[in-house]
């Protein structure tokens, strides 16, 4: 297992050297002058930008500079925010907590509905519910996210009124955060009615997040499903007469699951591509919405330093469930 | 710092909390975060309404609804003879907010006057720079560092601004929200702490409402202030819940979320009106549309041609594709919310035969045309690409070619301003202090030739009007003489004015008092919720 680490681990190390690289190069790229886009000032005289330039370190080597910036990445310095005047790192710390929390909920939501769908689906292969299951993953999975999302406010919220538009809780509620998920905080903060403000806030975003991943994984098992169901150990156990509950349950259900795990796994990087789109539609104040703002108020040393992060944190993601997979399937590590 | 923000958020909940039971709170359900809470750093809307008009006051005020000014924290001010001598009495007794961060021990006095206006002023004042990249926009802008002379403290109560030349409009740029007072004891004592910054994240004044928290992003508070020198307000709190698309303010709106919302998608606005628990209030926007031909440059450095290009576009065919109706054809370079607004000038009509016979006069055959299309949406021209493509249809029919073309957004507006440009750029402009010279002078002075003047037009008669009038102090004179100029810029015709389009605020029923500003800004002193 620790030979496997290491091997994944010196295969993550360049990987993000070559984001580093290219978060790097991102504001010497982009057209205008870097000085004053890192800066933010536009009226500049000649002797101010010399002067902010060198600051900024931009009158030295280019590798010299990337140097210096690795060497802050590593340190934890991922620049300062040219709005905010805040530390890259420390919004981050502060924003992340409600993405995570919003992305577990739809991952949980996508796993608890989408495996039961598959494995029904795969047990009643080629009937009715069969195509109805697929069919609404098919259009779960080409879903425009933006388009379902105000559609979900437009009908859940607007006109059944069941649940709230937009945020993470009532503005009635209002106190400290202290582990940043709402949920929890909602709970520690004793206010009466704080926790079902929070939660009813977080059905719709998460149904809206966790659509795709649903449709994946419910066509994953499905067919995982269907090649394990076809296996002779199967058949073998059928044929024992044990009930279908424990050969789907148990014997299929187990080895299906490992593909399905790192579809899973998979999907935490798409799901944070998703978190731009349904954070900014839901005002969830997240990471993915404070990339979306940043674009808009060109803040480019958060979109370089958002982008390394968040980079990172699928990085470890997925050495996370490639771990996890290792575990389940003591096959892979060789 | 953590550990203060904590204390700070607790605090401000048992406050809130002890409130509870009376309190009313009115949402705004704003479309953006501010970009800080100093309004002289900034430039956008978002910010000064979540700054300038929640927390601040300046030495004039414009009169809710007008571009007209009236006292503010001045309660009154006398001009020496020669015009340039201002001397502001302040308002006694008016007392800055006490919050959680900060207790005043006095009240407003000249030094946050000239604090306030000087830090923006002098590159030697320690807060000049105290934002990194921060720059004081609008004051420059307005072209305050070249107009002012001195700021001077007379008394504790007393100011005296002296200018280096006559300047008209001066009292109208003192009643923007770059000019906001701040407390200077609160200044001095975030300097000695060395926590300068704090100023645009956490500010004080002496305005109806002070600041509690500001979640990025998501929700900035406030409370009323209770020895507000207006009067307390009606509303307990006031709470901005940021929401950036306008489909889902509206949604919001409709649910209870929040009691008004701003800039409404035009799609929305027939469904709000239908909407029994929802209001709807309309006024044509401070700005203007228009198409400014090159002057310069043959054959449209002939008025007739001109003239004749003008009477072929149907303008409100344009403001019917491209608003749905929200918008009117504009007659005159200033919109009709302005005061000084000629109401006598005629429109012209749309004829495009009698403009095809103009044309065949003024002896030009086979003309082509370059029609600049702005690449990015604005409240006065939602969609530059349609109606250049409709004008493009319209001059077909008299026998002119057009050609669309754009440019990147920074580029368009560098590439417009070159004095030997090559076509007719579609452009517009959101007036910034309610002036007429905002527009006259800014727009179509000679000096803004080869810069603002996109027509690129020095016409003397014009030009001699609007300075005379900027430098005239009394308001019956200069609005005629800004009529007369109206009435010279519609014979010469530089540009081909498009559409003013309406500014729509939808809000709930049950909210009373909010007046809809001409200048854009929403601001909810006065604010009532009934039930």
């Amino acid at each position: 297992m620790f030979r496997f680490l290491l091997g994944r681990l010196a295969v993550l190390v360049p990987t993000f050297i070559g984001v580093s690289i290219i978060a790097f190069s991102f504001i010497r790229l982009l057209p205008g002058d870097p000085v004053a886009l890192l800066s933010g000032e536009r009226v500049m005289s000649p002797e101010r930008h010399a002067e902010i330039s060198h600051q900024l370190g931009f009158d030295r080597p280019i590798v010299v500079q990337y140097l210096d910036y690795l060497w802050g990445v590593v340190r934890g310095d991922f620049g300062t925010s040219i709005v905010t005047k805040k530390p890259v790192i420390d919004q981050f710390m502060e924003l992340f907590p409600a993405t995570v929390e919003l992305s577990l909920c739809a991952i949980i939501f996508a796993v608890v509905v989408g495996i039961p769908a598959g494995v029904i689906a795969a047990i009643k292969r080629g009937s009715i519910l069969d195509q109805l299951i697929m069919g609404t993953a098919l259009v779960g999975f080409s879903m425009p996210i933006f388009w379902w999302g105000l559609l979900l406010i437009i009908v859940v919220s607007g006109m059944l009124q069941w649940t709230p538009v937009s945020g993470r809780i009532s503005l009635m509620f209002f106190f400290p955060s202290v582990t940043g998920f709402m949920l929890i905080d909602s709970l520690l903060s004793g206010q009466e009615g704080a926790f079902q403000s929070a939660f009813s806030h977080l059905i719709l975003p998460t149904i809206v997040l966790g659509t795709i991943p649903l449709a994946v994984i419910a066509r994953q098992t499905r067919s995982a499903m269907l090649e394990v169901l076809s296996e002779d150990y199967v058949r073998t156990a059928r044929a024992k007469g044990l009930p279908t509950f424990r050969v789907v349950g148990i014997h299929a259900l187990r080895n299906a699951m490992i593909p399905v795990v790192t579809t899973i796994g998979l999907q935490i990087g798409v799901m944070l591509a998703g978190a731009i789109l349904t954070e900014s539609i839901f005002s969830w104040p997240g990471i993915g919405k404070w990339m979306v703002d940043s674009v808009f108020r060109r803040d480019y040393a958060v979109i370089q330093g958002g982008l390394l992060i968040i980079a990172g944190v699928i990085m470890l993601v997925n050495l996370a469930v490639d771990m996890l997979y290792g575990l389940i399937n003591p096959r892979i590590r060789h | 710092m953590k550990k203060l923000t904590t204390l700070f958020a607790a605090t401000a909940l048992a406050t809130l909390m002890a409130g509870t039971a009376w309190s009313k709170t009115f949402v705004f359900c704003s479309e953006g975060s501010p970009e800080g809470f100093d309004p002289g750093l900034y430039t956008a809307g978002t910010t000064f309404d979540a700054s300038a008009h929640t927390v601040y006051n300046r030495l004039l005020e414009f009169k809710k609804g007008t571009t007209e000014t009236e006292p503010g924290l001045a309660e009154s001010w006398t001009i020496s003879d020669d015009g340039l001598e201002y001397t502001f009495k302040l308002r006694p007794g008016v007392k800055f907010q006490t919050t959680e961060f900060f207790t005043p021990t006095r009240e407003l006095n000249a030094d946050d006057v000239v604090f306030s206006l000087e830090r923006q002023w002098k590159s030697d004042n320690p807060w000049h720079g105290y934002v990194t990249g921060g720059s004081w926009e609008y004051f420059a802008g307005m072209g305050l560092p070249e107009l002012l002379e001195s700021i001077e403290k007379v008394d504790d109560m007393t100011v005296k601004i002296k200018l280096k030349r006559k300047e008209a409009p001066f009292l109208a740029n003192l009643a923007m929200p770059f000019a906001s007072i701040m407390s200077k004891e609160y200044a001095d004592k975030l300097q000695a702490e060395g926590k300068m910054n704090q100023l645009n994240q956490m500010p004080l004044g002496t305005g109806p409402f002070s600041f509690v928290a500001y979640q990025q992003d998501a929700v900035i508070r406030y409370k009323a202030h209770p020895d507000y020198w207006g009067g307390k307000q009606k509303i307990d709190d006031l709470v901005f819940s940021i929401t950036t698309d306008a489909a889902v303010r509206f949604q919001k709106l409709q649910a209870g979320e929040c009691h008004l919302m701003p800039y409404p998608n035009a799609a929305d606005v027939e469904a709000m009106k239908a909407d029994p628990n929802l209001k709807v209030m309309e006024q044509a926007g401070l700005n203007v549309a228009y198409l400014a031909y090159n002057t310069t440059q043959a054959p449209f450095d002939k008025v007739e041609v001109r003239k004749a290009l003008n009477k072929a576009i149907n303008k409100q065919a344009i403001v019917d594709a491209v608003f749905q109706g929200q918008a009117t054809p504009a007659t005159n370079p200033i919109p009709p919310t302005m005061w000084s607004y000629n109401e006598h000038l005629e429109e012209d009509t749309y004829e495009p035969e009698v403009a095809k016979k103009m044309l065949e006069d003024a002896g030009v055959k086979d003309l082509s045309m370059k029609v600049w299309a702005m690449p990015v949406a604005r409240p006065y021209m939602l969609n530059a690409r349609r109606a250049a493509e409709m004008m493009q249809a319209d001059f077909a029919k008299i026998g002119v070619k057009v050609e669309i073309v754009t440019y990147e957004w920074a580029e368009y507006l560098e590439k417009s301003k070159a004095k030997d440009r090559d076509g007719a750029v579609i452009l517009g402009w959101t007036g910034d202090n309610g002036d007429p010279d905002n527009f006259l002078d800014t727009l179509l002075g000679c000096d803004a030739v080869g810069g603002n003047n996109r027509a690129q037009w020095c016409n003397k008669e014009f030009d001699d009007l609007v300075t005379k009038a900027k430098e005239a102090s009394d308001v019956a004179e200069r609005t005629k003489l800004y009529e007369e100029a109206q009435v010279v810029f519609k014979r010469e015709a530089p540009w081909a004015t498009l559409d003013h389009s309406l500014s729509i605020v939808p809000m709930r029923k049950n909210v009373e008092g909010f007046v809809q500003s001409p200048l854009g800004d929403f601001a909810f002193d006065g604010v009532d919720i009934v039930e």
